[in-house]
């Protein structure tokens, strides 16, 4: 399959599953982490009398982790290929991403009656949104491995950890819509040359949703079914966060569904963020056929932090889950000729939000990646102009 | 009755089975189903590049 896409492998080891040892195996539970942010939060909260440790989970993901990423560095190891089966049925690693769930859940009902029972300033409650956000916006990073699998069992768990941010059709848009047009214009998720994160944030959200819902219209109407009916996956998916946030609001009172309703939206957020940094600018060329190229390892950015590599189960290494959409995250490898970005996603979040900063370090990048022929990029058409007088372009 | 495999991920249309899910009861011969159907399990391959028979290796 896509042999000549890596490297780092160690083709003079001798091949077998004992004469290699995952340097990060039991580093994945850390990924756990993230939904015992509220139980942190709370523990930091009584430890010190502090309560600004209500907004622990903003701190851990935004200060932390790009300053773990800066002082514990990269890494470019990759499993030998002979060994990627095996260690992809190693199913230690998937109960890595199932205990996520329960304990999600777990902090969603502790967290909802903090809200309504623990005494928060109204300061407090909204630290503990945000941080209830991270937890949302980062159980989608786990819905987005459990849903690439085969099995159903995953496809379930997958809709389950969606159910937190209300975004239930991702499943949907991110397996049959994202992946088939990815880096190319037509992608509301793929972000382009010239886009800033404020202008591709309601377009993402908007494109992702209408064409989730064309998918799954014309899926059921091969079925003879109309789109609304329970069959829909989307409207089961949402389903469950209607009954989720209903439950919660009769267990704890109506003061927690503006928490909850906080937390889902910038839950999701975080996600589109993190698609806006996945793919900036880069496109796929049309072949004579008129069909695009396939998606190649230059189609992504891709990051080697160990730090973030770890929270978000190895999804910076994104052109090999793009050239490989099912293989398991402790499998996926270090590509070589992928762009790469100047630090984790942790830190490149940051750089999103204030779009100076971040054309000042990625679009150099982009133009030195197309060897300044912009007309390979992908640009938003309402910049392009703009883009093209700013970096000058041969070709474009 | 044939088969269809994707050349990427390995997944396969059985005609035998149909892919029930995505709309295309046991028994739906690979015409019948659409040339913008991609492959349900890994997005990257459309139907026309399908290649014919089971495979064995992934």
């Amino acid at each position: 399959m896509e042999a000549a896409t890596h490297s780092h492998d160690h083709a003079d080891v001798e091949l077998n599953p004992a004469s290699w040892t995952d340097s990060k195996r039991y580093a994945w539970l850390l990924g756990l982490v993230v939904p015992l942010l509220p139980f942190i939060a709370w523990a930091l909260v009584e430890l010190t009398g502090l309560g600004v440790f209500w907004f622990f989970g903003p701190f851990l993901v935004f200060v932390l982790f790009p300053v773990a990423d800066l002082l514990v560095g990269m890494d470019a190891e990759n499993p030998p290929d002979s060994i990627i089966s095996w260690l992809e049925q190693d199913r230690y690693y998937r109960w890595c991403t199932y205990a996520f769930i329960p304990l999600q859940y777990a902090g969603l009902v502790f967290a909802s009656w903090l809200w309504a029972d623990g005494g928060l300033s109204t300061i407090d409650s909204l630290g503990l949104a945000l941080t209830m956000a991270m937890v949302s916006g980062i159980a989608i990073n786990t819905a987005h491995e459990l849903g690439h699998k085969r099995a159903d069992l995953e496809k379930w768990l997958s809709k389950v950890a969606l159910a937190q941010s209300g975004y239930g059709h991702f499943f949907i848009e991110h397996n049959r819509g994202h992946h088939v047009r990815v880096a190319t214009p037509e992608d509301p998720a793929s972000a382009r040359l010239g886009e800033s994160f404020w202008a591709f944030l309601p377009r993402t959200v908007a494109g992702s949703l209408g064409s989730a819902w064309g998918l799954e219209r014309a899926r059921l109407a091969r079925l003879d079914r109309s789109p609304w009916s329970i069959h829909n996956d989307i409207l089961q998916a949402w389903a469950m966060t209607v009954a989720l946030f209903a439950a919660l609001t009769i267990a704890f009172g109506p003061v927690v569904l503006p928490f909850l309703l906080l937390q889902a939206v910038l839950g999701f957020s975080l996600l589109e963020v993190v698609n806006y940094l996945e793919h900036y600018g880069l496109l796929r060329q049309k072949r004579e056929d008129g069909r695009y190229e396939r998606c190649l390892p230059q189609h992504s950015w891709n990051s080697n932090n160990v730090a973030s590599n770890v929270l978000l189960y190895h999804l910076q290494r994104h052109s090999d889950h793009h050239a490989n959409p099912t293989r398991r995250y402790q499998a996926l490898r270090h590509v070589d000729e992928a762009p790469q970005l100047p630090t984790g996603y942790a830190g490149m979040i940051l750089l999103a939000w204030f779009p100076p900063l971040w054309r000042r370090v990625m679009d150099r990048r982009l133009v030195d990646h197309y060897g300044g022929d912009l007309s390979r990029a992908n640009v938003q058409p309402r910049a392009r102009r703009k883009v093209l007088a700013r970096y000058g372009s041969a070709g474009a | 009755m044939s088969a269809w495999r994707c050349p990427g991920c390995g997944y396969v249309y059985d005609e035998a089975a149909g892919h029930p899910r995505e709309g295309f009861p046991p028994g739906t011969p690979w015409s019948e189903v659409p040339d913008d159907w991609h492959c349900p399990d890994c997005g990257i391959y459309d139907k026309i590049d399908f290649e014919p028979g089971a495979g064995e290796d992934g």
